[in-house]
């Protein structure tokens, strides 16, 4: 603590410098934060699906519908606890803009399925009851201000005419992670308005299984069910399915890590430079510090100390700034509904600066450490 | 050879010093065989030309270089035997410098700057602060501590160079030129701080200078004359 003084009065002396080598740790976390959220956005389900949880969709695609009876017989495989529903709606809320997911849904079993999401007994039975009922995520109903009674119209997209929901109900994630964007509404409402030749079909399954270590068999199970039928299943875990989800994007984490690695490297070289600058302007006043008994050790902390500062302080402000912007929420209109910084990625940022701080640092503090005394002072 | 007072309670013993270094192919031989008694409390100035190896021989008193030879015992301790962490440590405990060039920290204030030995110390916040604040005291600087060297003139920058030489208790103090920047009235107030520090607190001083005045104010003075050390006029060599 008591060198604190002598480390800041050395940050301060080139003003700009130091402003702007705080400035490069500053952008280079930001970028860091920013990326990672988006790593975490496309990796989201993978990371918030529940380890007992399957996913039945059409083996084409899931853009291909199943019919609503596979439910029963599914229900009917060993191993299988409970089984909801649900379709992709893909609607259009004032504006094409305005996106985010509706699914239609089973009233009476889709709750149950989702533990994570918490949303009021009251409001619950409300929206039950009500055929053109619908739930909001709080992230969508608090983006487009909406209130518990408002009356929201969806126009459809792949079926003609606006839909009129009532909102009975705002549900909450239990963890910051969870996408709180959705919008439910009555899978009946939907099936209503569906062309004859639609009627009845669901866009996937979602089951419960008794025992995780049992999906294999449970899998295999359902697609031997609906083998050689018009229909064929593909059952996969909610992990494995949220898993191919994010790689229909590509890899997203080979793409930032490689961006993350080339960004911290030019970080590196930025730093090194300013402290070996720093330190060959110092180097008088440095032997000096050694005259008057510094050992080398100290010499090497406080040059040390002074890149860690720098990376501590720019790094902190970048990943703070990045936290920042996540707060104010998903900044595409719905296409990163999860745009969350966790605190995992936010402590390996400031890992991370600290270490290329400790990196950059250290040959201009080892430098400093092995000055000659004699000869520092002769160039006095 | 064997200079210095000499008076029985020896606080600084040099014995055969030899200093030699490289220049590319050439071999300089800076000290030759050089002993010297300081006592305590003495003030002794060295002078000689150029490259006679004054500060050559102050760095090697105060552990800043190592000798090629020889040896130099300081209140008992041979230094010439301690390793580079040890050598430091002694520094820090025993020698004080005070440098031509005043070699202050610009970016401390002068409180800062001489506060800098006792960081080392295992002082607290406040016992650091009533010795910087004495010693400001001592050479007359009380009123500005809180100035930055770039704040203060050569002779009051000096000033603080002083303070932080005497701020840990050194056992002797080593001058290289310390008034060879300032203007005579500078260097006039500069050597009556040292004097009193000789002579009120009882500070031993070895100073290199190339100022007959300032060489006046010593109780000896040495010339070194092409690494050899001679008392008095360079033409008085003593065997």
């Amino acid at each position: 603590m008591k060198f604190l003084p002598l480390i800041f009065a050395n940050l301060l002396r080139k003003k700009v410098r130091t402003v702007l080598t705080i400035g490069s740790f500053a952008v280079a976390l930001f970028l860091f934060g920013l990326l990672a959220t988006i790593n975490v956005a496309f990796s989201q389900g993978i990371d918030v699906a529940g380890a007992d949880r399957l996913m039945v969709i059409n083996k084409v695609s899931i853009i291909q519908p199943l019919p609503l009876p596979y439910r029963d017989r599914i229900l009917r495989i060993p191993g299988v606890k409970q089984v909801t529903f649900a379709n992709w709606f893909g609607g259009v809320y004032i504006d094409e803009k305005n996106f985010f997911a509706q699914f239609a849904v089973d009233p009476e079993t889709y709750r149950s399925m989702y533990p994570e999401f918490v949303i009021p007994d009251d409001q619950w039975k409300a929206f039950r009851e009500d055929k053109a009922g619908a739930i909001a995520g709080k992230l969508t109903a608090d983006k487009y201000h909406w209130k518990i009674g408002d009356r929201i119209p969806i126009k459809g997209t792949y079926l003609s005419g606006v839909f009129e929901f009532n909102l009975h109900g705002i549900y909450r994630g239990t963890r910051p992670q969870d996408d709180t964007t959705q919008f439910w509404f009555h899978w009946d409402y939907l099936n209503e308005k569906m062309p004859a030749s639609y009627k009845n079909m669901i866009g996937w399954y979602t089951l419960r299984i008794e025992n995780p270590d049992q999906a294999a068999r449970v899998m295999k199970a359902i697609d031997e069910t609906f083998a050689n039928s018009p229909y064929e299943t593909r059952a996969q875990t909610e992990k494995e399915m949220a898993t191919s989800f994010a790689k229909q994007m590509g890899n997203i984490e080979f793409l930032i890590l490689s961006i993350g690695a080339v960004v911290f490297f030019t970080l590196l070289l930025v730093t090194g430079n300013t402290m070996a600058i720093a330190v060959r302007e110092r180097t008088a006043e440095l032997a000096v510090l050694k005259t008057v008994g510094f050992p080398d050790w100290a010499v090497l902390m406080l040059v040390l100390a002074e890149s860690v500062l720098v990376a501590l302080l720019g790094g902190g402000l970048g990943i703070a700034l990045a936290k920042a912007l996540t707060l104010r929420g998903d900044p595409t209109n719905g296409l990163l509904p999860i745009f969350y910084l966790p605190p995992g990625q936010i402590a390996t940022g400031v890992g991370v600066a600290l270490l290329v701080g400790v990196i950059a640092g250290f040959l201009p503090a080892f430098s400093a450490m092995r000055l000659r005394v004699v000869e520092a002072l002769r160039r006095v | 050879m064997k200079l210095g007072s000499g008076n029985g309670n020896g606080l600084i013993k040099v014995r055969n010093l030899d200093k030699k270094y490289m220049r590319g192919s050439e071999e300089i031989h800076v000290l030759q065989g050089l002993n010297l008694d300081v006592d305590e409390g003495d003030f002794v100035a060295f002078m000689g030309p150029s490259g006679s190896g004054k500060t050559t021989l102050l760095n090697l008193l105060g552990g800043l270089d190592v000798p090629s030879a020889g040896s130099i015992t300081v209140a008992g301790d041979e230094i010439t035997r301690l390793s580079g962490s040890r050598l430091t440590a002694w520094r820090a405990r025993h020698v004080g410098f005070i440098f031509q060039m005043y070699n202050l920290i610009p970016v401390l204030t002068a409180f800062r700057n001489v506060e800098l030995p006792l960081l080392l110390t295992g002082l607290g916040k406040a016992e650091r602060r009533k010795h910087v604040e004495t010693v400001l005291g001592v050479v007359g600087l009380g009123d500005r501590q809180q100035h930055y060297p770039r704040q203060l003139s050569g002779g009051q920058q000096q000033r603080v160079a002083i303070a932080r030489a005497i701020v840990a208790d050194a056992t002797f103090l080593l001058c290289d030129e310390p008034t060879g920047d300032l203007d005579r009235k500078s260097a006039d107030e500069i050597l009556n701080l040292i004097d009193l520090l000789v002579r009120d607190h009882g500070k031993t001083v070895l100073m290199v200078t190339h100022d007959p005045r300032a060489a006046e104010r010593a109780q000896q003075v040495l010339h070194l004359e092409k690494g050899v050390l001679v008392e008095g006029a360079p033409s008085a060599v003593r065997a």
